[in-house]
């Protein structure tokens, strides 16, 4: 290693002697680090067959043969340039963290595409472990790999895993442990074509010899000049030296051939990666698979607006009918026990009984059987690839309300929960885009929200009403997305989107992922729901929600013709969506609500509860996302829109029902 | 030029932007159809295609219809792109309403030299869309891979750089399972670079795999990997033309 970067192998040095070993997996988006990622370390990262699900790093622990090992997974990225935030917060984290070893996952399918990532990991000198994942996909596409070639000519340690079943991850994990322990040892020779290297190598001088005190490896930052990366340029500008050379170097780049420094780079990095992916796979004929035809209806003319539209209603539907049947089961088995008796209501001992009573049974009957459902079809929706067909085929339909497909990605997932839905709106390219669609997610009903059109509505109405309900939201999202596009005007970015391949979903996957939406559920939202439901009913009894609902009367009873307590309801439901049916049960002391509402308020209450506010963490986190100002106009603009259509709808209905 | 062949010229290209237009993907465009296009008598279409036959733009059959030869291809895209940046000039810089760019441009696209449609281009940052219709504004002819260089060159007082041979096609024109190779780029520096990223470097070959229905996305297969593009970014990927349909 030459003397330039004697400080930072110091303090590598210094790391490694210490206890615990850090070590991050890159990569392109959807090859199936978030799967490794969960293997490694037992935790249940949300995972899923589309690309850029994570969007922050996450953290997990591993103890591998009495080693500690922190993991990191990154976020997806197809190179180091700066094209968006995860790019950056990848590049950053290998070169100021400095992990112990990087575990690059590359899909053994798209091998070439991949190797450009693994190049520039090359290039930054990244204590590097290729893991070639999805080994038994490629081999039915047909595709084998020569292993040993392959390390050879990348200088680097190879391990083909198949992460989704766990194979070759002890094998992975040793290599990468070796990796920490005498990382010169895989310092790689990648060289470029002569004229581009001899550029690097002058400039790499030139850095070398200013003495910039840099974080990251003088070659890279040799390459990423050349490349005219701004954010690296800003961190030279100090020195003319380097300035000055990189742009002289450059414009030569550029003379000879024809094309911007940038592109000349990227074109011979493609060049390497494909030399070296021709040199190591062989592809062998294969016939049409399963997949090839599910691929070719689900993007038919006709049948692929279809599929769309069956993903989107099927899961309602599906939520609907399986929700209810369970529903009604526990109801039925809870009913025999039930011991709620509305003479002791007043008493203390009453209180307390009736909530926690009233509690269990409607977390029991109304949050279950809904929910796990439909999180266990999400999570096979989400693990099939469908996604990015929809998003495919939906493209030309999201230009409409100013995004582009890949934005009905992060919509489809606010049907379970807005949170992560809003999180995951940072795969659209700007800030501007991630505004719109996360404007439209607070309107998307989630499974919250679902959980009170499904006690209120379909339990008691029946399930037309409740989907129509749904039918009413998504025409709401196009109209005021419209509205949005006007408010926020600018340029709209184009799609740009690797299609996930379709696979049967995992069982074990979807099992993961179901349990661990659930759980959250259930270790957190129904104790709170038993204490919720014991406070409410206390305050009743004392009279102080009384006093509260009146006050807030003239909009819930004149505008809305819901009945005063609703005030208090839509108050609880703030807190979370849910808590609007709990507090009805908890207040009457019955799930038999059709004895306290007619059926237009069951309707109007379960509309407005559908758009009238983000829930307290959907609104804690449009802050933290977008600031208070941000936050505060899109709950205003969610309210004003709910008591308007809520009002509206309380007329019309009043002439049907 | 005598003013009888400077008439004659321009109505051959017009001819020629007419049956681009009219040509889906280069099938054949029957007579009537041109005639009906220009509202005059078959006749008078046919003796015009003849000439252009002659003159070795177009393929004329009486039976099959016409197609445009490598050289009419070249001569209807360069009329067609001088046509529709004119019309780009005259909306975004001149404010003329939409329905009046058309015939306005249709006027002066004959007399706009090639290096006034060069510089018009760069000054109009590279369009890519014609105001009315929406319609793909054809690459230019000079011989790059990006505009980047286009400016980076102009900069330094744009020697002489050649023209490009082959004739390019926006890959929105493409039929599903169209084999292709890059040639050109357009547009702003963040795209360019993700497409780069994602392996659509110029010379790559690339695969039509599908194309959305109702103007969406077309999802190509380059380096092993499937990429859906959206009509806005696709528009701006060119590849070489392999005229005659095949």
């Amino acid at each position: 290693m030459s003397c330039h970067s004697n400080s930072a192998s110091n303090f590598k040095k210094q790391k490694n002697n210490g206890k615990n070993l850090t070590i991050a997996l890159a990569g392109n988006a959807n090859v199936g680090k978030s799967v490794l990622f969960n293997q490694l370390t037992g935790s249940s990262q949300i995972i899923g067959n589309w690309p850029g699900k994570t969007v922050d790093k996450a953290e997990g622990a591993l103890t591998f043969e009495g080693q500690k090992i922190t993991v990191i997974d990154l976020p997806g990225i197809y190179s180091f340039s700066t094209f968006g935030m995860e790019e950056l917060v990848s590049r950053e984290y290998i070169a100021t963290q400095n992990p112990d070893a990087v575990i690059n996952v590359v899909d053994a399918a798209v091998l070439e595409r991949n190797l450009f990532f693994t190049m520039q990991l090359i290039e930054m000198d990244a204590p590097l472990v290729l893991c070639l994942n999805q080994v038994d996909e490629a081999k039915k596409k047909g595709i084998t790999i020569n292993r040993k070639k392959l390390e050879q000519l990348l200088g680097v340690p190879v391990v083909p895993t198949v992460a989704i079943r766990g194979e070759g991850i002890y094998e992975l994990t040793k290599t990468a442990l070796n990796v920490t322990r005498d990382r010169q040892n895989h310092k790689s020779h990648l060289r470029y074509g002569a004229e581009i290297e001899q550029r690097i190598s002058k400039l790499d001088q030139t850095i070398q010899n200013a003495n910039l005190n840099l974080n990251y490896p003088s070659r890279w930052v040799a390459i990423k000049l050349l490349e005219n990366d701004p954010e690296i340029k800003k961190l030279v500008a100090s020195s003319e030296s380097v300035n000055k050379a990189s742009e002289a170097l450059a414009a030569e780049i550029s003379a000879i051939h024809h094309e911007p420094s940038f592109a000349v780079i990227a074109s011979e990095r493609y060049g390497l990666a494909s030399k070296i992916a021709s040199e190591v796979q062989r592809q062998a004929e294969v016939r049409t698979t399963i997949s090839d035809r599910v691929e070719w209806i689900t993007t038919h003319r006709v049948l692929g607006y279809v599929t769309s539209a069956a993903v989107i209603a099927g899961l309602l539907v599906w939520t609907f009918s399986i929700g209810s049947l369970l529903s009604g089961l526990f109801s039925k088995g809870l009913s025999f026990f039930s011991p709620v008796n509305p003479a002791l209501s007043g008493s203390i001992q009453g209180i307390l009984w009736n909530g926690v009573w009233g509690g269990v049974v409607a977390s029991l009957t109304l949050i279950i059987p809904f929910v796990v459902p439909f999180y266990l079809m999400l999570a096979m929706i989400e693990d099939s690839g469908i996604l990015t067909r929809v998003a495919f085929m939906m493209d030309s339909a999201m230009h409409k309300i100013g995004l582009h497909g890949k934005a009905l990605i992060p919509m489809i997932l606010g049907y379970g929960c807005n949170v992560p839905a809003i999180r995951a709106c940072r795969i659209m390219e700007t800030k501007r885009e991630r505004l719109l669609a996360t404007f439209a997610i607070t309107f998307a009903p989630c499974a919250a929200r679902t959980i009170v059109i499904l006690g209120l509505v379909a339990v008691f109405l029946g399930p037309w009403w409740a989907l129509s309900l749904y039918v009413v939201d998504i025409a709401l999202i196009f109209i005021l997305g419209r509205i949005a596009l006007k408010v926020v005007p600018g340029q709209s970015t184009g799609l740009i989107m690797e299609m996930s391949s379709f696979k049967v979903p995992s069982l074990s996957v979807v099992a993961r992922q179901t349990w661990a939406r659930t759980k959250s559920l259930i270790y957190i939202v129904v104790p709170l729901y038993i204490a919720g439901s014991v406070i409410v009913q206390a305050l009743y009894a004392v009279g102080v929600l009384q006093q509260v609902s009146n006050a807030l009367s003239p909009i819930t009873v004149f505008w809305l013709g819901l009945p005063a307590i609703a005030g208090i309801l839509l108050i609880l439901g703030f807190v979370r969506k849910e808590m609007v049916l709990l507090a009805a049960v908890a207040i009457f002391s019955s799930t038999n609500l059709a004895l306290f509402f007619s059926p237009v308020q069951l309707v109007t209450l379960a509309l407005v509860n559908m758009i009238y506010i983000p829930c307290l963490s959907t609104v804690a986190v449009l802050a933290k996302d977008y600031g208070w100002k941000t936050a505060a106009v899109i709950s205003v603009a969610n309210f004003a829109v709910a008591i308007l259509v809520g009002g509206i709808a309380f007329r019309l209905l009043s002439l049907v029902l | 030029m005598p003013k009888s062949e400077v008439e004659s010229s321009k109505s051959m290209q017009d001819y020629l932007r007419a049956i681009a237009a009219l040509s889906n993907n280069g099938d054949p465009v029957a007579t009537t159809e041109i005639s009906r296009y220009f509202k005059i008598a078959p006749a008078s279409v046919t003796e015009m295609l003849q000439k252009l036959s002659e003159n070795g733009y177009v393929n004329y059959s009486s039976y099959h219809g016409s197609t445009l030869t490598a050289k009419g291809f070249k001569e209807a895209q360069k009329i067609t792109r001088k046509h529709r940046l004119l019309e780009r000039f005259l909306s975004d810089v001149l404010h003329i309403g939409k329905d009046q760019v058309h015939t306005q441009a249709c006027q002066m696209e004959h007399s706009l030299s090639d290096e006034a449609e060069e510089s018009l281009c760069r000054f109009l940052k590279h369009p890519d869309k014609c105001p009315d219709d929406d319609k793909i504004i054809p690459a230019c002819d000079l011989p790059f891979s990006t505009c980047e260089e286009c400016i980076a060159l102009h900069k330094q007082g744009l020697e002489e750089v050649g023209k490009r041979q082959q004739n390019l096609k926006s890959i929105c024109n493409l039929k599903s399972g169209v084999h292709a190779k890059i040639s050109f780029i357009r547009g702003e520096h963040r795209i360019l670079q993700r497409l780069l990223d994602m392996g659509l470097t110029p010379g790559t070959p690339i695969k039509i795999e599908r194309v959305a229905p109702l103007k969406g996305p077309i999802e190509v297969c380059v380096r092993g990997s499937k990429v859906a593009l959206g009509q806005d970014i696709a528009a701006n990927v060119f590849v070489e033309s392999t005229q005659k349909s095949s």
